[in-house]
């Protein structure tokens, strides 16, 4: 499905953000990378539809190269990946419906896209999934006068109507509160087991990590220095995960 | 052992501490940097060359000069209606037009979307050009390439209003939150798609509120640009003041300031309303 191998980043400022990470995502499976600020979790992400553009390595989607594709070529690339985000980056002044079609811009002309015409398999298809993460009613309203998680559900909505062959979930829960983070991470996990698609989600909270995970990957400064089930993250995997801070962590998890 | 002494009273031991605002370097600067502006002022003043004897006579003839205005000519005001039209009719479509034209531009003067350095370059160089000459050199100019009249005024108005629209567009697009953009890209959407969802909104309260200041300051701009023959009050106005009618000039004046003071209101009603 999703296999990276060897990937590379260091930024012009001389951060080494990652230093050959390789890594498989299988179908219909959901891997959660955790880590330490800073140690490459959104880099990783961020260079897989390459928002931010690999030095070196390979990312493979169903045996295509997006390293080396051509603008127009990645763009198709993209509409088969989701991608959700950390501060929801939702467009504020446009509608819920507005931003969830916004997943079909792909597909559109621009004149149909100006205009907010959409084919009306594609309006269908985001009221269904409104209907399904919880915004039943509330297509008009625009996305700033939504609470945290109603945004969050809106962002997801928007990468589930790409019809995505893969979801990239960069830390969906950091800008939540902890009771709301549970439920935003429960629907992005049942609905990636629902519609049998697989999900890569960086998340930073090691006890939500662990209640939804069957895998977890361990990232720390670039490398890969995990990998494993939930029940093999102890002690020790923290300590060197989080580099000497995994005592504290596993007296958080008790 | 009694109560501990209250953190803030000071240590009587200990020498007071002294602070002063500014090292004696600093200060001498800025006393060297006083005398300069002053020096500066006078040296100004004495090359302007200025007739004491006339400033002296000056408040008798201010006050010959707004006895002759007033009362004003009210009879006049219906002379006044076309020209005055013509005046509003000239900011608004100069400003139309600036704005059609700065749209472009803004893209290309804003760091973020422009397509390279050169576009940027050039785009800022124009900004420039536009804003360095006044309306009133632009009037001149498009009056000797359209004929005198209301068209060369509106062109000066557009002219000159592309860069100060084109600059604050720019700013304002150069401000945008990026996640928003970025995310509309991470759909796999097309340049010009991203453009239209994920920056067009963004931009669009600081799009509103330019177009109305600027059409507020060209209101006043096309008050004098009939002066060079550009058409409005202002031709009116200069006719007025060769022909002494100075009742005339001082309804003039009184109707240009309630126009002004009105498009101003509104103006400003409407930017608050914006944000």
């Amino acid at each position: 499905m999703l296999e990276v191998s060897a990937l590379a980043k260091r930024y012009p400022t001389g951060d080494e953000a990652l230093r050959g990470v390789s890594l498989t995502v299988g179908n219909d499976e959901v891997v959660f990378v955790i880590g330490p600020s800073g140690a490459g979790k959104s880099t990783l992400i961020r260079c897989i539809n390459r928002l931010v553009e690999p030095d070196a390595g390979s990312i493979t989607l169903d045996g295509l190269e997006i390293t080396t594709l051509p603008p127009a070529d990645l763009r198709r690339a993209r509409r088969q990946m989701g991608m959700i985000f950390q501060e929801f980056n939702l467009v504020e002044r446009l509608t819920v419906m507005e931003n969830v079609l916004s997943g079909r811009l792909g597909y559109v002309g621009l004149w149909q896209a100006w205009r907010r015409r959409f084919p009306p398999e594609d309006v269908a298809m985001a009221f269904a999934t409104l209907r399904r993460v919880g915004l039943d009613g509330m297509e008009n309203k625009r996305a700033d006068a939504l609470s945290g998680g109603q945004r969050q559900r809106v962002g997801i909505a928007r990468a589930l109507v790409q019809r995505p062959k893969i979801l990239l979930v960069d830390e969906p829960t950091s800008s939540l509160d902890p009771k709301t983070s549970g439920a935003v991470m429960a629907l992005i996990t049942e609905l990636a087991d629902e519609e049998r698609i697989p999900a890569l989600i960086n998340i930073h909270d090691v006890p939500l990590a662990r209640r939804f995970a069957r895998r977890i990957i361990g990232l720390s400064a670039g490398q890969v220095v995990f990998e494993g089930p939930p029940a093999a993250l102890d002690r020790a995997a923290l300590g060197v995960i989080y580099g000497g801070a995994g005592e504290e962590l596993e007296g958080a998890l008790a | 052992m009694g109560a501990p002494p209250h953190p803030v009273t000071p240590d009587p031991i200990a020498a007071p501490r002294v602070w002063t605002r500014h090292t004696p370097a600093q200060t001498a600067g800025r006393v060297l940097l006083r005398v300069a502006s002053a020096v500066a002022i006078v040296w100004a003043a004495q090359g302007m060359g200025v007739r004491w004897e006339w400033v002296a006579d000056s408040p008798t003839q201010l006050a010959d000069l707004f006895g002759r205005m007033l009362p004003p000519d009210w009879a006049f005001a219906g002379a006044l209606v076309e020209p005055l039209f013509q005046t509003v009719n000239i900011a608004t479509l100069g400003t139309a037009m600036a704005v059609v034209l700065a749209c472009p531009v803004a893209f290309l003067a804003a760091r973020n979307t422009t397509l390279n350095r050169v576009s940027y370059l050039a785009a800022r160089l124009l900004i420039v050009v536009s804003r360095s000459v006044d309306s009133l050199v632009w009037a001149l100019i498009f009056i000797i390439i359209v004929g005198p009249g209301s068209l060369a005024g509106a062109l000066a108005v557009a002219v000159r209003s592309i860069g100060f629209v084109s600059k604050l567009f720019a700013e304002g697009i150069e401000e945008i939150d990026r996640g928003q953009v970025e995310a509309v890209t991470a759909t796999g959407a097309g340049r010009l798609h991203v453009l239209f969802y994920g920056i067009v909104p963004q931009i669009r309260p600081v799009f509103a509120g330019v177009c109305v200041f600027r059409w507020d300051i060209n209101i006043r701009e096309s008050t004098v640009l009939g002066i060079v023959g550009a058409g409005g009050i202002g031709f009116v106005l200069n006719t007025a003041i060769l022909g002494l009618e100075w009742a005339r000039v001082g309804l003039i004046l009184l109707v240009i300031l309630g126009v002004v003071a009105l498009s101003e209101v509104g103006s400003a009603a409407i930017r608050r309303r914006l944000t």
